[in-house]
């Protein structure tokens, strides 16, 4: 009986050059306002909000199976609560926007009680209807607006330089840090629960996994994420209209981004995210055409890609700019382990 | 052999139907402490409806589940892993998008409310029990049947259990795999583990197994010291088929 050692590694390659480009790109955009016009921040902020909503949408059902079309209801909430915390409340504007996150976490729980009661189409339908009541509450109370909306003025008393730089600043800081989160929560314990969950549930529960409590917290997180992206967009628009702000193409354009950037994996919504905005900046000009040939995008990659984009670009050698998987290294001669005998352990996560 | 006295586990005129068809009909079994119970029955008995209400993926209509003194009721079945119900699939469910050792850190970890670092041994020592330690890199959906009966095998040692259930874990292999199948279900049970083992290779169960229970529609057909369930005309009918009157 001889020991021998392993040693656990999560990075690879791909990862740490992955990393180091992925710092410089994000130090890159940091200082953008300094070079770049009004126009090209707009876009950003549009850019980066789509990823964090993605990103969030991905988690949700990528991974949870949530399949829920009412993520529209933390956007709108989130721009609500920036209005009421900025305007009636009076908390400087970015500082509202974190705040504002935290509001929607706390409404997404007990939201959660009431749609997790519905299962698969159920849920994906019961999902849409609670956004939808959420809209039509706040388009008939007068003191918010009702259904013309609010104008966010604290922020509009800001010099327009400042709030947009500003915006734009936050806009990264919550696709960078959603980025971080999705990717602290997959390669954690939780990670594990929510993989295991997204490959299959059932065999996941009977090897403990508390399934229920594992899904909620990703609805509270990902909901939480769309209020952050919500009050980000608002701060940039200031205008608020209910039906705007719970318009159902909220969640629409998200499982666009997700689905054909690869759903189930952190590239995917990234690699999305781009492909969809280099589509609208370049045909944006040819109006409904635009839109079908968007559709017939979807159409396409759904049916020839079904692993999207980032699955079609890695399909013969997986690339993990974002390394989850753990994998098990024999130390010493490379042997396989023998049969008897306890291996000693020596995890590294390098 | 004479069973220790305490039933680890034991079913109360357990019941379950589906719509009109009662799949398990007032069933009693007990499994002592320290036991290996074989389970034989055509196609449909119920033998698999029956350990999916031990391990809780299903709910018992009537009757009662007793594991260790504390009846299940509503337990859900990740709790049931927790306190040491551990079980395999007949038809494999790898979590395909995972590493094999991944498939059995959700177990080691999960299963035992244990961090993740602090559950990398027992990863490995199931890993090597059910023989894929060199396989713990690659895709569980990658594998073959028979390596995934053994992750299959792995996960559920993964959660350290007091009592596994295995659901035809040795069908569609083949001989010289049985045989090493047999061996590590051998070993589990002389280091105490309590199983319950359903499976159609009966050389395979009568070389393991202390009891045998022979179910058909749900209901008890016999019980009793191996060799005696298997040679009695009840079970032989059941699984030969009588003649047509």
């Amino acid at each position: 009986m001889s020991a021998s050692t392993y040693r656990v590694v999560r990075s690879s390659r791909a990862s740490r050059i992955g990393l180091a480009v992925g710092a410089l790109l994000v130090a890159g955009l940091a200082v953008l306002p300094y070079a770049a016009g009004s126009g090209t921040l707009r876009t950003l902020i549009s850019f980066l909000t789509l990823v964090t909503v993605a990103q969030m949408w991905n988690l949700l059902a990528g991974y949870a199976g949530l399949l829920s079309v009412g993520q529209q209801a933390y956007i709108g909430l989130g721009a609500y609560a920036l209005w009421v915390l900025a305007d009636e409340v009076g908390v400087h504007p970015f500082v509202a926007v974190p705040l504002a996150g935290l509001i929607v976490g706390l409404i997404a729980l007990p939201t959660a009680g009431l749609a997790f009661r519905l299962r698969g189409g159920y849920f994906a339908i019961g999902t849409w209807v609670i956004a939808e009541v959420y809209r039509l509450v706040i388009a008939n109370i007068q003191a918010v607006g009702g259904g013309s909306g609010v104008t966010i003025t604290a922020a509009s008393h800001i010099a327009r330089a400042t709030r947009q730089n500003v915006t734009y600043w936050l806009a990264l800081a919550v696709a960078v840090g959603t980025i971080g989160l999705v990717y602290g929560i997959l390669r954690s314990r939780l990670g594990l629960a929510l993989t295991a969950i997204r490959d299959d549930e059932t065999s996941a529960e009977s090897l403990g996994v508390h399934v229920f409590r594992t899904k909620l917290w990703v609805y509270v997180l990902s909901s939480f994420g769309c209020g952050l992206a919500g009050a980000v967009i608002y701060l940039n628009l200031l205008r608020i209209q209910p039906d705007a702000a719970f318009s159902v193409n909220w969640t629409a354009l998200m499982i666009f981004v997700v689905v054909i950037g690869g759903v189930g994996t952190i590239e995917g919504p990234i690699i999305g995210a781009i492909l969809y905005f280099i589509l609208q900046e370049t045909l944006a000009d040819y109006g409904s055409w635009y839109l079908i040939l968007v559709g017939l995008v979807a159409v396409v990659i759904t049916l020839k890609a079904p692993r999207g984009l980032w699955g079609l670009l890695t399909e013969r050698r997986p690339v993990h700019v974002f390394p989850l998987q753990r994998h098990v290294r024999i130390d010493a001669s490379g042997e396989i382990p023998p049969v008897s005998g306890r291996p000693r352990s020596a995890c590294a996560d390098e | 052999m004479q069973p220790p006295v305490a039933p680890i586990l034991e079913l109360v005129n357990v019941s379950k139907s589906f719509g009109a068809l009662k799949v398990v009909d007032e069933l009693s079994v007990s499994l002592q402490s320290g036991e290996a119970l074989g389970v034989v029955g055509p196609n449909g008995a119920g033998k698999t409806t029956m350990l999916n209400l031990i391990s809780g993926t299903l709910r018992v209509d009537e009757g009662r589940i007793v594991f260790a003194g504390r009846d299940l009721g509503d337990c859900p079945p990740h709790i049931r892993c927790r306190i040491g119900i551990g079980r395999t699939y007949q038809i494999p469910r790898p979590f395909a998008g995972m590493t094999v050792f991944e498939n059995v850190l959700v177990g080691a970890t999960h299963g035992r409310g244990r961090p993740e670092r602090a559950s990398y041994d027992r990863c490995m020592a199931a890993l090597e029990r059910a023989g894929l330690e060199h396989k713990a890199n690659e895709l569980a959906g990658a594998l073959t049947l028979l390596e995934r009966k053994r992750l299959e095998l792995a996960r559920a040692l993964a959660t350290e259990p007091r009592v596994l259930l295995l659901d035809e874990i040795g069908g569609g292999l083949t001989e010289v795999e049985v045989r090493a199948l047999i061996e590590t279900i051998k070993s589990l049970r002389a280091e105490g583990l309590s199983i319950i083992w359903i499976e159609h290779i009966v050389h395979a169960l009568l070389a393991v197994v202390d009891r045998l229970v022979a179910i058909d529609f749900g209901r008890k057909v016999m019980e009793g010291e191996p060799q005696a369930v298997i040679n009695s005309p009840e079970v032989q009918d059941v699984y030969l088929g009588s003649a047509v009157p």
